[in-house]
């Protein structure tokens, strides 16, 4: 393999390799602007000169291909000196808005402003005005003055997003971005911009001003869209989700996310219609009641029914542990074999990209612990449903009505309709036993995605029964330091569970010990009896999931 | 063993005491024909200087627009966690404001940093120390009671502007 020194360091790198992919791949950061590992190499920021010995100038490092032998200083006097006269080039017309700009805190012109500026400005005369506050989609905004030219956004439309909406127009200091006549940032992946951009020019409208950065604590866990499964950084102030940022992963979502899963997967978490500990239908209205009392009234509605007539539906929303655990109670607890999970595709919507026509994240997962009995399958259930031979039915996590409104009147006839749900909605309308689903942004466990990968979900909303520093949850200052007379500490928890845990206290009031108390414990049950999961554990399967070795044919939902 | 002489063992002088008593009435005596400083507070209110450091407020410009920006700044910096800021957007060319500024008095321990580092001259130490409240809820100043004219400030502020 050829050899290149960097800053005095001997290194090996494959041919064909920048010096900056070089230095990254070994730990060796080269401040850049415009260079991005997923984009196309533009060179325009200039930030990143470097010194090579026998080249007559500094050279940029981003589009510098490596060669064997090539000695390479990052730190010289020489680099040093022309990357602050780049960063003083740069910030002659970047306005001093930080105080104001969004991007404050995740900021790369900020971070090198601190670590290879001079920190004077020699510039006296008036700085650029451009326009300010420019609506380049429906979902960026756009900062003319605080653009740095580096291309990032341009070249991401074009080359990841597939779409020409972005462009340069004007020249020297006067160049600024617009979108090209007639049309708009409207990609279904538009949001990425925010997050590439290196500076605040470019901010998600959906966020901006909702929290400062550093506020905020941010949980690695998993979008609930689709079932690509994009890695994601969920960020959480006073309990309450603030945003969604995608969270990098080579084997599922690179750097990327789309616009649905980043703006609508988390707001019904926040939402005042969650459903706040356990219902009971009391003279037709929902009541509030104990945990024992909904478990206790759960098993005697229940037993009063013929096994035939009660069918259970799972979903693919909920976690691999919460539907093992569900089927398994069907099966082994109650004795039926009506349960199943409804595949929800949407034909068409999906792309060569990231979005998937798979509308649930865990579809895979589902069918693999056995959410699928092998009496009534899903369509029977409904059709049993409608011949009225189904007259209980108890459903997890999926609102039947708004899968298909033409159920509604059946539904209505039903004689036990047992739900778990997060917010009330137009099925728990008729539910007579609601219990309090904790969301995914509550819960510990795991997903499948469309390619077979497990992947973590990590809670980062406090449930009433959780407590941050205990069960080892993200904390950002505010909770570490917040007390109960603190405004802000006077957070909402909701008393509700995952689904797993409400069947364990189920089981056991029908007097089957399950003796799960975390997720986790679950988890392992799975392990010992699916081959698919031989050997896997929370660990194991790690921030960046794991790859599953299939031993049967998985139907394709 | 000889015994030895202890540090704290009296002279004979100091064991009568009456030298010590004769002392100690010259100086109540020389004191009753001093100036008096003690202030007949609350009657008497005292006007501190302006390097005083009272209660923390928001600056409110003459054509009655505030200054902060809602940057959170003097939020992050506070070491007792006292201010709480949320930011939204206004029409303003500055577009950013606090849509909430509440400072918790029960926290605020008078140290300054919030003004400090503050860059848009926006918080401010007056001179107001008459802070009494009877319950938790009655300490934490929301805008209303931050609000203050610069007029009233002015002191302070060509103070910072000389020394900070
Ligand atoms: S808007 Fe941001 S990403 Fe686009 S060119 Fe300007 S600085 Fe770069
Ligand atoms: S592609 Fe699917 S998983 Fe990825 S962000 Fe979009 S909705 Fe979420
Ligand atoms: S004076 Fe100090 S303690 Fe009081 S609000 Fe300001 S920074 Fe916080
Ligand atoms: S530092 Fe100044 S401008 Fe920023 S939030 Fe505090 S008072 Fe407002």
């Amino acid at each position: 393999m050829p050899k290149i020194t960097i800053d005095n360091k001997e290194l090996e790198f494959k041919p064909g390799q920048t010096i900056i992919q070089v230095a990254k791949d070994n730990g060796i950061e080269i401040p850049h602007f415009c260079w991005h590992p997923s984009l196309s190499v533009s060179g325009n920021c200039r930030v990143c000169l470097v010194e090579v010995e026998k080249m007559p100038k500094l050279v940029i490092a981003c589009a510098t291909i490596a060669a064997d032998g090539m000695v390479v200083h990052t730190q010289s006097e020489k680099t040093i000196s022309a990357r602050n006269a780049v960063m003083e080039f740069i910030l002659i017309n970047h306005p001093l808005d930080c105080p104001i700009c969004d991007e404050a805190g995740e900021c790369k012109l900020q971070d090198y402003a601190y670590q290879h500026s001079v920190g004077e400005s020699r510039f006296t005369e008036t700085k650029q005005h451009k326009d300010k506050r420019v609506e380049l989609g429906p979902h960026v905004m756009f900062d003319g003055e605080r653009c740095i030219s580096c291309s990032r956004c341009i070249r991401f439309c074009d080359e990841v997003a597939g779409e020409n909406q972005l462009t340069f127009v004007k020249r020297g200091d006067k160049v600024t971005i617009v979108t090209f006549p007639g049309k708009q940032l409207d990609n279904p992946y538009s949001l990425n911009v925010t997050d590439i951009c290196p500076v605040g020019a470019l901010t998600n409208r959906d966020f901006r001003f909702k929290s400062r950065v550093w506020d905020m604590s941010s949980t690695k866990t998993i979008c609930s869209g689709c079932s690509r499964g994009c890695n994601t950084d969920m960020w959480v102030r006073s309990n309450e989700v603030l945003r969604l940022t995608p969270r990098y992963n080579d084997n599922v979502n690179s750097y990327w996310m789309c616009d649905n899963g980043r703006l609508n997967t988390f707001k019904f978490v926040n939402e005042d219609s969650r459903v706040n500990g356990p219902h009971l239908r009391r003279d037709g209205k929902l009541t509030k009641v104990g945990w024992d009392e909904v478990f206790a009234s759960a098993v005697s509605e229940l037993k009063s029914f013929n096994k035939d007539e009660v069918a259970f539906i799972g979903s693919a929303y909920s976690t691999l542990e919460d539907n093992f655990l569900f089927a398994k109670f069907a099966k082994s607890v109650f004795g039926s074999k009506n349960f199943d999970f409804p595949r929800v595709t949407v034909p068409g919507s999906g792309d060569n990209i990231l979005i998937t026509e798979d509308k649930r994240p865990n579809s895979l997962g589902a069918e693999l612990v056995g959410m699928s009995g092998n009496g009534m399958n899903f369509n029977q259930i409904i059709k049993g449903l409608i011949d009225g031979k189904i007259k209980a039915l108890y459903v997890v996590d999926e609102n039947l009505i708004e899968l298909n409104p033409e159920l509604e009147a059946n539904i209505a006839k039903l004689d036990l309709l047992i739900v778990h749900a997060s917010n009330f909605n137009t099925l728990t309308n008729y539910a007579n036993i609601v219990f309090p689903s904790a969301t995914y942004a509550e819960k510990n466990g795991t997903w499948i995605n469309i390619e077979g990968r497990i992947q973590r979900l990590k809670p980062a909303v406090a449930t009433f029964e959780a407590d941050r520093s205990l069960d080892g949850m993200a904390m950002s200052r505010l909770d570490k330091f917040g007390t109960e007379y603190d405004r802000w500490g006077k957070v909402r928890k909701v008393d509700a569970r995952s689904t797993w845990k409400i069947i364990v206290g189920l089981a056991n009031a029908f007097g089957t010990k399950y003796k799960y108390t975390m997720a986790e414990e679950v988890f392992s049950d799975i392990s010992k009896s699916i081959d698919e999961f031989k050997d896997l554990n929370y660990d194991s399967i790690g921030e960046f999931g794991t790859q599953l070795k299939f031993k049967k044919q998985i139907v394709k939902v | 063993m000889a015994k030895k002489k202890r540090m704290k063992d009296l002279t004979l002088l100091e064991r009568i005491y009456l030298p010590e008593i004769a002392k100690g009435m010259a100086l109540t005596f020389q004191n009753m024909f001093r100036p008096s400083f003690t202030m007949e507070y609350p009657e008497v209110k005292f006007e501190p200087p302006a390097s005083y450091r009272g209660r923390p407020v928001l600056a409110l410009e003459e054509n009655g627009e505030e200054r902060c920006v809602a940057c959170g700044l003097c939020s992050r910096v506070c070491p007792a966690l006292a201010i709480e800021v949320q930011a939204a957007e206004t029409e303003r060319e500055k577009e950013r404001y606090p849509e909430k500024f509440e400072i918790n008095m029960l926290r605020c321990i008078f140290c300054g940093f919030c003004e400090e580092v503050c860059p848009e001259e926006a918080i401010i130490m007056s001179k107001d120390y008459e802070l009494a409240f009877s319950n938790r809820e009655d300490a934490v100043y929301g805008k209303d009671k931050l609000l203050t004219p610069v007029s009233v400030l002015k002191d302070r502020i060509e103070f910072l502007r000389q020394y900070k």
